[in-house]
């Protein structure tokens, strides 16, 4: 084993910039899932609510993509 | 990403970011704006692809469109009720920017899950120039729509006055991050569902775990199919939701 601590610490903060991604699939699944229950209830209503669907999922996703991007960043470019 | 020199091949080896270095296509040597490159070249496979479809599928005109004519009637409707629904009537003026957009992203998704293919959206650099095509375009837009009546969409008129300040400071904030992660997440994804690919190829080094990694590859290239079309979609639709904001700043 070799190596400086500098390269110890990017690994670390590029594990915990992995968190976020989880954090994400927490946003993601709550955004689906109060769809599907909102759609369940009322599914006349459902189809014209796909629209707001995918924008919200989009933005729950957005922070999961940004923390994968700092995962990146350090692996890599720093 | 810079091109990275891989000594020693040793054992399980992972690189799944090598898919992504830009080369140029003819000889090899520094990367320039006008070099030719895989980038450039899977770009203009997927102009072409349009073109094909859109120009040369529906040149006849058949009031009974055939297979191409209907893929063609098909997605210009699809984005056609997208803008109408999302930005409302005023906003189909824009149509023609927005499907444009629409169709090079899904059509650049499309191609790069192509084995060996190259896809140019998971760069950064060709999702920002889109991305802030969008944000100057929207803001430029709704300052001459609107005038200064545009700075409205920050000042909401319904919050408590106290209040007003902070939010409008948040709404500032929360506008200007519009563009980056408009682009990357675009960019993100993409690249993230490559890379996964890649990772799991890399597991099929190892003989005792090579079919259940095949498996998973294949499993994951399906979610790449949806992730590929969804993204298009999110970005098409996030655009038609900017340009409402521009349209009405009120509401």
């Amino acid at each position: 084993m070799e190596g400086n601590v500098a390269d110890m610490g990017q690994f670390i903060g590029a594990g915990l910039a992995a968190i976020g991604s989880g954090a994400a699939a927490i946003g993601v699944g709550h955004v689906a899932g109060n769809f599907l229950a909102g759609a369940l209830r009322n599914p006349s209503a459902a189809a014209s609510q796909t629209a707001t669907l995918f924008i919200g999922l989009a933005f729950a996703e957005a922070l999961g993509i940004f923390a994968f991007l700092v995962a990146l960043l350090l692996m890599f470019a720093v | 990403m810079e091109e990275t020199v891989h000594a020693e091949e040793t054992g399980l080896t992972f690189h799944p970011l090598d898919q992504f270095i830009v080369q140029p296509l003819f000889g090899t040597g520094e990367v320039h704006w006008y070099t030719i490159t895989n980038a450039t070249l899977w770009m203009a496979i997927a102009v072409l692809a349009i073109f094909a479809l859109f120009v040369l599928g529906t040149q006849r005109r058949s009031i009974v469109p055939g297979r191409v004519q209907s893929v063609a009637e098909l997605m210009h409707g699809f984005v056609h009720k997208m803008v109408e629904d999302v930005a409302g009537r005023e906003g189909l003026r824009y149509f023609p920017y927005i499907l444009t957009l629409f169709l090079f992203i899904l059509f650049v998704n499309y191609l790069g899950l192509i084995p060996t293919a190259f896809t140019p959206t998971s760069h950064i650099a060709v999702t920002a120039v889109m991305g802030f095509g969008v944000f100057i375009a929207v803001t430029v837009l709704g300052f001459v729509l609107n005038g200064a009546a545009f700075l409205g969409l920050f000042w909401m008129k319904d919050a408590p006055l106290v209040l007003r300040p902070v939010i409008a400071l948040i709404e500032l904030i929360s506008y200007f991050v519009r563009p980056v992660s408009h682009s990357i997440r675009l960019a993100g994804n993409i690249m993230a569902g490559h890379a996964v690919i890649k990772v799991f190829a890399g597991f099929a080094g190892i003989a005792l775990i090579s079919p259940l990694s095949i498996v998973a590859i294949t499993a994951i290239y399906g979610l790449e199919v949806l992730v590929a079309g969804i993204q298009a979609y999110v970005f098409t639709i996030l655009t038609c939701v900017y340009l409402k904001d521009a349209l009405h700043p009120g509401h």
